[in-house]
């Protein structure tokens, strides 16, 4: 047996009740879990308010100083101006201060609100697949799971369904079909005897990348010119400001995904254990594969029929996130939400603000900062996905 | 002693709903192959077993690679259904029990079960608690810990040796500190039945004797029944009240140690001649391996 010395040069426990040398173990007070006992170690209510708390006031702040950059600046002073005179409606005589409330309103407020909520969405389906595959690599652009929606988009552009029926677009449900079959058909590929080896989850998702992006090339080559090229910008990824009905039935769309998404963060917990101890814990596994990878095309194809192909989101902000606050999706998926969406809004300012007056999409910065991470986590970080 | 099993809190009320004087498990004639049904008769991974456990008993499931050990634990965890026959526990048919009342029932620790991401050993531990945590229509999944689903954890923690480790990532522990976390997780399942599968394969002589008491402990003063599947013919044989010894998908012999584990049983079943005497101190059977293999007879 092991002498009472190996204790003492043990770490502090994190139980409240101090460290006993092994002979009198057996006399100490029963533990009530009343003193805390795993005080740093599990997550409190407490640090999940200051968590989200925090982000959710730099996410503000952020949208304040994004709404300022522009090709023109536009000052604090005039952006609190506009805002009042937008909000308690008092008439203004200014001329210069309708312009920029034109500017602020029409053109950078929707667009800043666009890149926060795809960010969010992007992010938060990251979160649920690495749970669900349990694999920190997944991410709706690796799986293919964005060109699946694409190509579902690209097919209805191509056949003209592409316009609105009742003034609802039909769009995000194309894109929602496309992305549910290449979730499908990814993990169909990878899982082998209810195991879901890593590289063969991504192997799955190059290949179907490659297959789909192909479909989207042939698609695009056999369009007429001016509409191809308006497709091209579109799949590199670019945030485009929709009118405002659409922004709100969008919003409500992507809400109602993400509601469904957080009703499952414990389930996410103890997936991340495996399928079979999971289901070994009382937790119905099909139903919540089935929840995810319904809630995950649902999100991915309404994000991807507004913005194209953005890509790594979904990959570098849980990874980060995690790294930081630990694993527990309780806190973890709205962090990485707010994240992602604070991500994306500074990446789509730096891509309309860094090349004025052209415009980079913004497909390409989130893609120039996720690839190399990507890389750093298969090359340096082996050991943690193992 | 040098684990405080006896504060390790017991099934829930719950769970003490089961008749007295039953076996844990009775298992008639049960046949599961995975897939459907076979095309032959021989494609059965599991044929015909029938066996009981009793209650608070440790029972041993050995056999070569191949002759369905991981499948027979898996069917008494309900996590496979048999194609043909019945299984029961505690007198209820085990299809009749729901998902969260079996999770209150019985524990399962798979052979290799890490989390995927680096939670905290205390996180990994109080996953144990899922099927006792109330959750209601508007906590949108969150369900925080309340103190007994703490102490629950915390008590399984010391009983494993692992309450150190608390605010450890378990990606970052070795072997056998993770796998004392994934038995610790079981424990605070608050289980009567603890199933395990190869629970020593990755640990060293001083934790598998210290895993293999702790589990005796339990058996003999709570009245836990444990059910391992092993490979390891000498700690199956020293710690197991009684031993299933399994060949081919079906029940070769079932028994004490000393009645199972025999030089000509092994011959037929592993097909390997075995050297075995009583142990120095129990006088329990001890299968020694022989310098030299004898050749496979066909």
């Amino acid at each position: 047996m092991m002498p009472s010395a190996g204790h003492s040069t043990s770490p502090a426990p994190a139980l409240a009740s101090p460290p006993l040398p092994s002979t009198s173990r057996h006399t100490s007070p029963p533990i009530t879990g009343r003193e805390r006992p795993f005080q740093g170690a599990i997550l409190t209510p407490g640090r999940w308010c200051l968590i989200v708390g925090s982000l959710s006031v730099l996410a503000l702040i952020l949208a304040g100083v994004c709404l300022q950059l522009g090709t023109e600046y536009i000052g604090p002073g005039k952006l609190v101006g506009v805002f009042s005179s937008a909000l308690f409606g008092q008439p203004t005589d200014n001329d210069a201060l309708k312009t920029t409330g034109v500017i602020l309103l029409q053109v950078r407020l929707p667009r800043v609100f666009l890149g926060f909520l795809v960010g969010v969405c992007l992010a938060s389906v990251g979160v649920a697949l690495q749970a669900l595959l349990r694999n920190p690599l997944a991410d709706p652009y690796v799986l293919g799971v964005s060109s699946g929606a694409a190509l579902g988009v690209a097919v209805a552009v191509l056949f003209g369904i592409g316009t609105t029926v009742l003034a609802f677009s039909l769009l995000p449900v194309c894109g929602f079909l496309g992305g549910l079959v290449a979730l499908l058909v990814v993990y169909r590929m990878a899982a082998t005897y209810d195991r879901l080896p890593i590289h063969s989850v991504l192997l799955a998702g190059v290949i179907l990348n490659a297959i789909f992006s192909a479909l989207i090339m042939f698609i695009t080559s056999i369009m007429e010119p001016n509409r191809s090229f308006g497709m091209m910008a579109w799949l590199m990824g670019s945030l485009t400001a929709p009118a405002y009905p659409a922004l709100a039935a969008l919003s409500v769309y992507l809400l109602a995904g993400l509601f469904l998404l957080f009703k499952q963060v414990r389930v996410l917990n103890i997936l991340a254990l495996g399928e079979e101890p999971a289901r070994s814990l009382g937790i119905d596994t099909e139903r919540a594969k089935r929840v995810i990878f319904l809630v995950s095309a649902l999100l991915t194809g309404a994000v991807v029929s507004f913005s194209g192909m953005i890509g790594f989101i979904g990959m570098i902000i849980p990874h980060a996130v995690r790294l930081v606050i630990g694993a527990d999706h309780r806190v973890l998926l709205p962090a990485s939400a707010l994240v992602g969406g604070i991500f994306l809004m500074v990446a789509d300012t730096m891509a309309r603000t860094f090349f004025v007056p052209s415009e980079v999409p913004v497909g390409i910065i989130t893609a120039l900062a996720g690839g190399p991470f990507f890389v750093y986590l298969l090359v340096w970080r082996k050991d943690r996905l193992a | 002693m040098r684990f405080p099993v006896d504060r390790m809190p017991v099934a829930d009320a719950a769970a003490c709903a089961y008749p007295d004087g039953c076996h844990a498990y009775d298992v008639q004639g049960a046949s599961f192959c995975y897939g459907k049904s076979p095309v032959r008769e021989s494609r059965w991974v599991l044929g015909d077993v029938s066996l009981h456990v009793e209650s608070g008993e440790i029972l041993g499931i050995v056999g070569p690679n191949g002759s369905g050990k991981t499948s027979l634990l898996k069917l008494l965890a309900k996590l496979a259904v048999p194609q043909r026959g019945t299984l029961s526990l505690f007198g209820r048919n085990l299809v009749d029990l729901s998902r969260e009342e079996m999770a209150r029932t019985v524990a399962f620790v798979p052979q290799e079960s890490a989390p995927a991401f680096s939670f905290t050993v205390a996180e990994t531990v109080l996953m144990g608690r899922y099927p006792h945590r109330r959750q209601s229509r508007w906590s949108l999944g969150f369900g925080w810990e309340d103190p007994e689903d703490c102490a629950a954890a915390a008590q399984a923690m010391a009983t494993m040796d692992i309450s150190h480790l608390a605010s450890r990532a378990v990606t970052d522990l070795s072997g056998g500190e993770r796998q004392r976390a994934m038995i610790a997780r079981a424990l605070a399942q608050t289980p009567r039945v603890l199933l395990l599968d190869e629970p020593t394969a990755f640990l060293d002589l001083q934790h598998q004797l210290e895993i293999c008491s702790v589990l005796r402990r339990l058996s003999d003063e709570q009245g836990l029944t444990v059910v391992i599947v092993s490979h390891d013919l000498n700690l199956a044989s020293q710690y197991c009240d009684r031993i299933v010894m399994l060949k081919e998908g079906s029940v070769y012999s079932m028994g004490t140690p000393s009645e199972v584990l025999s030089v000509e049983a092994l011959r037929a079943v592993y097909g390997c001649e075995v050297l075995i005497d009583p142990h120095p101190e129990s006088g329990l059977p001890r299968v020694t391996l022989p310098r030299q293999a004898v050749p496979f007879r066909s």
